[in-house]
């Protein structure tokens, strides 16, 4: 999203989080999957590099989301996907600031 | 008569004051007219364990040591909810706040502690609290369904409890500690430090060597300052820096107090007839706080009490701590730090956690510090208590443990007159004689008859150990296919420790058994959450965080992320109301495919997240559960009321049958069929459990399957009433979901246990078949609601789990 460049955009507060659990939010088109893991917010597309799983569905334990579909595993902090298999999912940078959660599009 | 009994009061219905009053009933129970003053709205109970109520996982109930029955039926007067608000030691009487006067003979002050709390700027604002009552608990429970973050303040016993309830309550937990180190009291900086270690683990937060300068917000809390200029967020403070003997009445009557009620070797205070016992009772010094002091205390005063001419006396007691901070075990005596003329005996295993250290004076053990593994801590406390010259030995063998065969336990080697069960003082030998004596076979009934494991439960396992012990059970190790990657336990074994342990939280059981990714995955977290809810049916919260995505969800999901609802239509039986709604329901909704299920039912498919709980109060049905690790469903056939070969009812012996199980959690799925003929149009020879009616009678086919192992169900029996069939079915069912691994179909389980056994059980043996059946009755019981109509009514979770957030571009 080119017109996204350099934008902050306010998302949700912090409170609405939940741990163990993800939140889903379209920015426009957009599906993103955001977490609260060990206290940080990590966002990642919503959309496994399987067969498109919605990850915000997926079963959460530390940083890693399962994909509700068939399993796959993968790091939020960073898009990952773990063990055999293979492939990454974007990620978002986030910031927290005064209760208030925002993407920063880089 | 009453008329000639002396009159015993006590001001305090809590542990040692009941403990003291149930001594005196075993030594005298004829001797006293008993009457008890409590403050608090409730019968004695086990305050140790306010922390499992924390946690939200035992109910109150479940702790009650004294029921008010046992106050009725040993004719004792008790005054709940109604403290004492003066003692007039002359006339000797007391008087209570609503008004009831009561004179005594004798006088017994229990009134234990408060907890101390800092006077900080603001520590009177709305969500400061402390931790010592069930109101308290209750505070903290309310709290966390509404706030989210909580400091603890105190990085003590009890501060690291109240913190770990917090974490189970899914809240943030910052704990603040004015020391650098936790637990300084009880612990040397090592295992301070390990045990931080460990909890950070858990997830909790430290903040160390922090001082505490005031408590912010409007009339609720919002935060702390502190100190050094740094500020934390926070809307729940729980204090938990210490405790003061509650000493006030005693103090306005005139009784001699210092710290607490001054008392000599009998528990007598300064004035005639008057006695402490309990954490307001300050003996040679000191109060203690623990309840192995106390209930020592109430032995010698239950002994003066009964017989003037004991010389029973109070010397003071050994001070040591033993306890778990959910998996970690602790435990530490005495002097347990360096110092002069000291000299220790240490072991650190820095890749098992376990920190083992002995401080040795004039060749005796004078304390000891363990972490990880406190299995020599009833011979350490032995050899300290006998004061053992300790000159002549190997200083390995003061820590033999770690040679030895570690399967075995401890508790084999250890002598008849060790203490097992500190808090209550209950030796190795008694429980031996108890066991042979009355013929116990079980950790429960050990409790009763002994007060073993009946406090803080920390020697629980030694118990069981010891038990098995003298039944001479084997216990063989083969092994063990493990659960999943996370541990290499089996599923038996995680459900065997889930019992014995009384392990009651997700996070507990990964915890205390050591599980090496601290969260679990898909496959182990879904199992234990489902093991939990088998063991504790009544006060186990299903944890959906741990459940897989459909359960979570409440629908199946679908290859491109939307959903299908499947309502519930009771034995596949519909009707023109039902199917209307459903009309206007996919209609209304767009739902792209209607289509019938191979189980007798409609599917609406292609569903967004979003809409479900919408489209569920339209429906206004219940779930059919087609996602379910649970009860699917009963089909049927048309049965006598229609086919010419129908013999039974079978569609109305399918909705009784779906009524009464609909919304049960099983280890897999389970289907059922009723057939009203051999013929079996519902399929009944392939389903979990399928019946067929035969003329006058109901056949009972089990471990059916037509899924991905296609199997044919065996027939477990043939009964006349339908009464019997659905005992029957009870019992089944409640052995599989107690026995069965998780995620094992009944055609598997079959497979594994063999009928025999199941017929043995279910079948042969009434007695077991009763078991079964009312453990099912109570799972039952404790059913959820159904989860449609819960879901749609509840805000929190209607945004927690379907809310798709749309963000505006600006
Ligand atoms: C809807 C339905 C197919 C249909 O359109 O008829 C269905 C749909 C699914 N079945 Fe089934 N099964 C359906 C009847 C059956 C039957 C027939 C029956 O129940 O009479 C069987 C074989 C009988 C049996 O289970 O013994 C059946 C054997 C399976 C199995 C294999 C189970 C096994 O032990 O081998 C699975 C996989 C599993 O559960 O792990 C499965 C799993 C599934 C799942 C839930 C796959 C999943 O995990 O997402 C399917 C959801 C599809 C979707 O997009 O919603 N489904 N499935 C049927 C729903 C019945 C209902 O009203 O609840
Ligand atoms: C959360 C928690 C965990 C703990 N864990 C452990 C542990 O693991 N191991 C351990 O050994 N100890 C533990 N303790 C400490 C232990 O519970 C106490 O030492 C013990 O309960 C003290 O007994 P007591 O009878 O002296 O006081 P209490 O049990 O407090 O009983 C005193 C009762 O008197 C009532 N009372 C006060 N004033 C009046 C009045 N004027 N009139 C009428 N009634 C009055 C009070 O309301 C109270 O109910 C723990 C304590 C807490 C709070
Ligand atoms: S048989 Fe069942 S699991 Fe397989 S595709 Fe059809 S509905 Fe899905
Ligand atoms: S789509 Fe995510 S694992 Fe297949």
């Amino acid at each position: 999203m080119e017109t996204l460049q350099g934008k902050k955009i306010y998302i949700m507060d912090y409170d609405e989080l939940e741990p163990h659990l993800s939140k889903e939010v379209l920015v426009g088109e957009q599906s993103i999957a955001v977490f609260l893991t060990e206290g940080e917010v990590h966002a990642i597309e919503n959309n496994c590099p399987h067969k498109g799983g919605p990850l915000s569905q997926g079963l959460v334990s530390g940083k890693y989301v399962f994909c509700p579909l068939h399993d796959w595993k993968i790091d939020v902090t960073d898009g990952v996907v773990q063990g055999a298999d293979e492939g990454c999912v974007k990620t978002f940078e986030t910031t927290v600031e005064d209760g208030a959660v925002y993407l920063i599009y880089s | 008569m009453p008329d000639n009994k002396e009159q015993l009061v006590v001001i305090g219905n809590g542990m040692a004051g009941v403990r003291t009053v149930e001594e005196i009933l075993k030594k005298d129970p004829e001797r006293y007219q008993v009457t008890i003053f409590g403050k608090e709205p409730h019968p004695n109970y086990n305050r140790i364990s306010l922390s499992s109520v924390l946690q939200g996982n035992t109910e109150v109930n479940d702790i009650i040591l004294n029921t008010y029955e046992w106050y009725e039926e040993n004719n004792i007067t008790l005054y709940t909810g109604d403290p004492v608000v003066a003692i007039d030691t002359e006339k000797q009487t007391v008087s209570s706040e609503k008004n009831v006067t009561a004179t005594y003979d004798r006088l017994i002050l229990a009134t234990g502690s408060n907890p101390f709390m800092l006077p900080l700027p603001g520590a009177d604002k709305e969500g400061v609290i402390a931790f010592r009552d069930i109101e308290d608990c209750e505070t903290m429970i309310n709290a966390s369904s509404q706030y989210k973050r909580a400091a603890v303040i105190g990085g003590g016993l009890l501060g690291l409890e109240a913190a770990r309830g917090l974490l189970n309550l899914n809240m943030e937990t910052e704990v603040i500690h004015l020391e650098n180190s936790l637990m300084e009291r009880q612990l040397d900086s090592t295992a301070g430090a390990m045990l931080q270690e460990e909890l950070e683990k858990q997830g909790m937060r430290f903040h160390m060597e922090k001082q505490t300068e005031q408590i912010v917000g409007k009339d609720r809390v919002e935060g702390l300052y502190f100190k050094d200029g740094t500020k934390l967020y926070a809307d729940l403070v729980v204090m938990a820096v210490g405790i003061k003997p509650n000493i006030d009445l005693a103090q306005q009557a005139g009784i001699e107090t210092n710290r607490a009620v001054v008392v000599n070797d009998y528990m007598e205070a300064n004035v005639p007839n008057v006695y402490a016992v309990g954490e307001c009772a300050e003996h040679n010094g000191i109060a203690y706080g623990l309840v192995a002091p106390l209930y020592e205390q109430a032995k010698v005063l239950a002994d003066r009490l009964c017989n003037e001419a004991s010389n029973a006396s109070y010397t003071g007691s050994l001070l040591y701590t033993q306890l778990k901070v959910s998996g970690v075990d602790v435990f530490s005596s005495g002097d347990f730090m360096e110092g002069e003329g000291k000299k220790a005996v240490r072991v650190h295993d820095e890749f098992e956690g376990v920190y083992k250290k002995v401080m040795v004076k004039d060749d005796k053990v004078v304390g000891s510090v363990l972490f990880g593994d406190t299995s020599d801590s009833p011979r350490l406390l032995d050899m300290m208590r006998k004061e053992e010259d300790i000159s002549s030995m190997s200083k390995a063998v003061l820590l033999p443990s770690e040679g030895a065969d570690s399967t075995e336990s401890p508790v084999l080697s250890m002598a008849p007159d060790e203490t097992i069960c500190g808090c209550n003082g209950v030796s190795k030998e008694a429980i031996v004689q108890a066991i042979e004596q009355d013929g116990l076979s079980s950790v429960e009934e050990i409790k009763k008859h002994t007060n073993a494991s009946r406090s803080c439960g920390g020697c629980k396992p030694l118990v069981s150990d010891l038990l098995q012990a003298v039944l001479g059970e084997e216990v063989t190790e083969t092994q063990v296919e493990p659960l999943c990657g996370c541990t290499a336990m089996s599923h038996e074994q995680v459900q065997e420790e889930i019992r014995n342990r009384q392990l009651t939280h997700p996070r507990e059981v990964m915890n205390v058994l050591g599980w090496e990714h601290e969260e679990g995955c898909t496959k182990c977290r879904p199992a234990i959450n489902y093991y939990l809810g088998v063991v504790h049916p009544q006060t186990y919260e299903d944890d959906d965080r741990s459940r897989f995505v459909n359960e979570r969800m409440h629908a199946n999901i679908q290859n491109d992320g939307t959903y299908s609802v499947v309502p519930r239509m009771y034995g596949g039986v519909t009707d023109s109301e039902q199917l209307r709604k459903i009309a206007n329901v996919a209609d209304k909704y767009e739902v792209p495919m209607l289509k019938l299920t191979g189980g007798q039912r409609i599917d609406m498919l292609g569903v967004n997240k979003e809409d479900l709980p919408d489209i569920w109060s339209d429906l206004d049905m219940p779930s059919g559960h087609a996602y379910g690790k649970a009860i699917r469903t009963v089909k049927t056939c048309v049965g006598e009321d229609f086919c010419r070969f129908g013999t039974q009812d079978s569609i109305g012996m399918g909705i009784a049958i779906e009524k009464k199980f609909e919304r049960l959690n099983t280890p897999h799925k389970v289907k059922m069929a009723v057939s009203a003929c051999p013929r079996n149009c519902a399929e009944s020879g392939i389903k979990d459990i399928g019946i067929v009616g035969v003329e006058g009678a109901w056949e009972m086919y089990v471990g059916g399957n037509g899924g991905v192992d296609l199997r044919g169900g065996d027939m477990l029996v043939k009964v006349e009433s339908g009464d019997e069939l659905l005992d029957i079915m009870s019992a089944f069912l409640q052995y599989y979901r107690e026995d069965a691994h998780y995620l094992e179909r009944t055609s598997h389980w079959v497979e594994r246990v063999g009928l025999d056994p199941i017929r043995e059980t279910i079948i042969h043996d009434l007695d077991t078949r009763q078991f079964y059946k009312e453990r099912m009755d109570h799972a039952l019981a404790n059913k959820p609601e159904d989860p449609w109509s819960t879901l749609t009514h509840n805000e929190n979770k209607r945004k927690e789990l379907f809310e798709r957030k749309a963000v505006e571009l600006v």
